[in-house]
């Protein structure tokens, strides 16, 4: 039992993470049809900005460590979703038009050239976030102890997944996403700035990420600039469990995938971990074709 | 005889009955319509007939044979060939592979023959082009072959369309609206090819909303309003018929 | 296309059909081993473009193939010393076994679902070399000395003499396009083009889309078993980490950066993507950087590829005098 809710908790604090991460993918996919493999370089990059400024602002001894880290993540999601709106500019527009899988390669392009970015300037060894920021307490519930952490951790990605999810479905913009998701030539005859659409996704999906590369720091300790690549993975593997292209279905995607994959390592072997996380996409899928929330079309004759 | 046997054909959408329980037969080597309102369910009843949807009940027959539930393909290879409504060709291939599409399953050729490049293969491929360019003279396209079908306008690829059906050497052709976005110099055309096509011992069945080509090219029509059969007759006697003018008038059609 | 240009292209591939032939005579045996790579990844692409030019298909996975061919070499060749020339068809089935089995269930599926389930399959298989699955996979370590080929008793070793292996290579590569392009002008390359293009109308004109998805699938599995006997065997050892998911992406990449569906842009993609990280060596730790600016720019240039396949040309004019009974 202790086991259980040991793993269950924590798989639920690294979900929130994937589903963070997994929100990403699954708005420029909504809008653009386009998997952007270099989302998960655009996490990376939020943990290492992440690092700098605490490391160099030192926030945390003025404001104290709760309004601390806050302002910290909201610099990070502002820069992270500046460098998203320029990626999107550079490696992706001028591709717009073109075979889909071509924007896959430059995404693919695209993710090199941040993973190395970051190995120049951070160098290539893991670098360690400050310790003693974050409360170290542990909870204790009904005699099973769970760090704190863990709950803020979960309870930070909830609080970005539902505002998120209000913004997307209670404001004029959201509606405009919504209908730009739906059908971009509709939507612009309409007279929805579809290119601003794409700017916004661009924006929120990449500060999303950036913000989960600073919960990664501050939970683990350690950033490495490959991480980007086996988060994003998964983050997208979330997204496609979820239904990709649907909002509420990369937050379910991404919890379940952290706690199948935190009771799998438990339970069934810590070496297949990784494994097992694709085992359970793929028997989904081979259930139901369009993940878990994702709309099922039938093709029109 | 009867060539096509539609029995007792049923089809549900969620909660919509598109199709409700129609029968009707189609003698072997007449031009047969298949009309209605839109929206009445021809098209469906089409894609029944093709296996492109999975009926809910009732049977389809063809050539003495139960073809309910088969695979599209082999339903092809059986000797039933259709055209689209909305015209799905190949677009970045040429006019000239496009019907090479309709010859496949007439041609035996697997990737091992293919690699070994052995002598029947080259034979058989020779065949099959000169084939397909025989089709494409056929409906008047010959001059077409080498450009992409992109390129081809509306009527064109309407005609390629039948050119590719044809290449399988069907008994049954199915059109489905094949004077879409056609001129009336265009659908004249095509009520001769169709009247060429009926020559060469072909049967047709064909949805169209162009009255005037429908009363010219068909010998037997069956009228569906709302997926159910209301009419089955000669053109002349289906457009006296109080029923049918119901459906159409009411439903704000002028074309009758 | 004017005539004449068609002869420029054509005389182009000869000339750098004569330069590969000869290259060990003119490259040190560093560059000689690149070209080996080149070409083991040609062959790799090679087989991908069946699935991914031809099909359609969105297959991210294709080391996982790559894997079972390499690793069925290598563990049958320790164990019981069998020739490892030999063992090219059995890799090959192997490969195209596990495909069969893989593919299946998840043909149906569509483009980006099919990307990310292709992934997972590389990566189970990654990762069941890494936990010593059977027992005889060697874990993390991977196998060691599996033997070289020899022919007319003759060994020809990867390491010690890569110009000699480079013939090899070369003959397998040569073999391959030319099968494969016989293949790609087929009624089977054609019914695949179709099902690619649109699969309901392929359906509709009597083409069983769904036996060519799987087939294509098989073909290209068996292809990329049999080059992975060859790269077992060229430097004798092999390990999970030589078949990762970055493998399979960077085989995707030589298909869509030459020409998706394009056998002499999928030759020039496996040159660029293996070869200009080694023409960057001077640059050091910008090599890598510099590599992806690069592929970037030129999908930005030539978002079809840089060689797209050239449409295909029929005999019409001899044919058009041909009567035919309709």
């Amino acid at each position: 039992m202790e086991v259980f809710f040991t793993q269950l908790t924590n798989g639920l604090a690294v979900g929130g993470i994937y589903a963070l991460i997994a929100l990403g993918y699954t708005m420029v996919y909504g809008v653009l049809k386009l998997i952007n493999f270099a989302h998960g370089d655009l996490f990376t990059i939020g943990a290492y900005l992440g690092l700098s400024l605490l490391t160099s602002l030192a926030l945390t001894d003025h404001v104290g460590a709760a309004a601390g880290i806050v302002i910290l993540a909201v610099m990070v999601m502002g820069l992270v979703g500046v460098i998203g709106i320029l990626l999107d500019r550079a490696a992706y527009k001028p591709l717009r038009t073109s075979p889909r899988l071509s924007a896959v390669v430059s995404a693919l392009g695209a993710s090199i050239v941040f993973s190395n970015t970051v190995m120049l300037v951070y160098g290539p060894n893991p670098r360690v976030y400050p310790q003693g920021i974050l409360p170290t307490q542990v909870f204790e519930v009904f005699g099973l102890s769970v760090p704190v952490m863990r709950f803020v951790i979960l309870a930070a990605s909830v609080i970005l997944m539902i505002g998120l999810y209000v913004f997307i479905q209670r404001t004029k913009i959201g509606t405009a996403i919504r209908a730009a998701a739906i059908d971009q030539d509709a939507a612009r005859l309409m007279g929805i700035n579809v290119d601003r659409v794409i700017m916004l996704v661009f924006f929120i999906g990449p500060a999303l990420g950036g913000a989960a590369g600073v919960m990664v720091g501050l939970y683990y300790g350690q950033i490495k600039f490959t991480m980007g690549w086996i988060y994003g993975l998964k983050a997208f593997t979330a997204a496609i469990l979820g239904g990709i292209g649907n909002i509420p279905g990369a937050m379910v995607g991404g919890l379940l995938l952290g706690v199948i994959e935190s009771l799998g390592a438990a339970y069934i072997s810590m070496a297949w971990k990784d494994a097992i996380a694709f085992f359970v996409l793929i028997l989904i899928l081979i259930a139901r074709p369009t993940g878990l929330l994702g709309e099922r079309v039938a093709e029109k004759v | 005889m009867s060539l096509l046997g539609v029995e007792n054909v049923t089809k549900r959408f969620g909660g919509l009955l598109a199709v409700d329980h129609v029968s009707f037969s189609v003698p072997e080597g007449a031009v047969f319509g298949l009309i209605g309102p839109n929206g009445a369910g021809k098209t469906t009843v089409f894609n029944l007939i093709t296996g492109n949807y999975e009926l809910d009940s009732g049977s389809v027959s063809f050539a003495g044979a139960n073809i309910t539930g088969k695979p599209t393909h082999r339903i092809v290879a059986m000797g039933i060939a259709r055209t689209f409504q909305t015209i799905r060709l190949f677009s970045d291939m040429s006019v000239l592979e496009n019907v090479l599409a309709g010859r496949h399953c007439r041609m035996r050729s697997g990737p091992v023959s293919a690699m070994l490049r052995l002598k029947w293969q080259r034979k058989e491929e020779r065949e099959a082009i000169g084939k397909a360019l025989a089709e494409l003279r056929f409906v008047g396209l010959a001059a077409q072959a080498e450009n992409p079908a992109r390129n081809l306008s509306y009527g064109n690829q309407r005609l390629l369309e039948i050119a590719r059906a044809l290449a399988s050497d069907p008994r049954l052709i199915i059109l489905d609206e094949p004077a879409g976005g056609m001129n009336e110099l265009e659908t004249a055309a095509l009520v001769n090819l169709i009247g060429r096509i009926r020559d060469r011992g072909i049967t047709v069945l064909l949805i169209e909303h162009d009255m005037s080509l429908v009363m010219k090219a068909c010998e037997q029509l069956v009228v569906l309003e709302y997926g159910k059969k209301i009419a089955e007759d000669e053109p002349d006697a289906v457009k006296q018929d109080p029923l049918v003018i119901e459906a159409y008038l009411g439903s704000g059609d002028e074309d009758f | 296309m004017k005539p004449d240009a068609d002869n420029i292209r054509k005389g182009a591939y000869a000339a750098v059909a004569v330069l590969w032939i000869l290259a060990p005579l003119y490259l040190d045996k560093y560059w000689t081993d690149v070209l080996n790579n080149v070409a083991i990844y040609a062959a790799l692409g090679l087989s991908l473009n069946i699935i991914l030019g031809y099909g359609g298909m969105f297959h991210m996975g294709h080391a996982a193939f790559f894997a079972i061919g390499a690793y069925t070499t290598a563990i049958v060749n320790t164990a019981w010393g069998v020739p490892v020339l030999w063992l090219m068809p059995f890799a090959g089935i192997a490969a195209g076994v596990f495909a069969v089995a893989v593919a299946r269930p998840i043909i149906h599926l569509r483009g980006d679902y099919l990307l990310i389930v292709t992934i997972g399959m590389v990566e189970i298989v990654r990762i069941a070399l890494v936990n010593n699955v059977f027992g005889i996979t060697g874990g993390a370590n991977g196998i060691f000395g599996i033997s070289s080929p020899s022919i007319f008793g003759r060994q020809i070793n990867g390491v010690v003499a890569p110009g000699h292996y480079f013939y090899l290579l070369t003959v397998f590569l040569g073999a391959t396009i030319i099968l494969f392009s016989l293949l790609e002008h087929s009624r089977f390359g054609r019914a695949l083009k179709f099902t690619c293009s649109d699969e309901v109308a392929a359906t509709g004109s009597g083409i069983n889309a769904a036996g060519y998805k799987l087939a294509a699938f098989v073909i290209g599995a068996v292809w990329a078993g049999m080059t992975g006997t060859l790269y077992a065997a060229k430097i004798g050892f092999i390990s999970p980490e030589s078949f990762s998911f970055w493998e399979s992406v960077i085989m995707f990449m030589i298909v869509i950066l030459g020409g998706s569906g394009s056998i002499p842009g999928v030759l020039l993609g496996a040159i660029l993507i293996i070869g200009l990280p080694e023409l960057f060596q001077g640059l050091q730790q910008y090599r890598l950087l510099i590599f992806g600016i690069v592929l970037v720019v030129m999908m930005i240039f030539r978002p079809q590829g840089i060689l797209p396949p050239a449409p295909r040309k029929y005999p019409v004019d001899k044919l058009e005098k041909q009567e035919v009974s309709l």
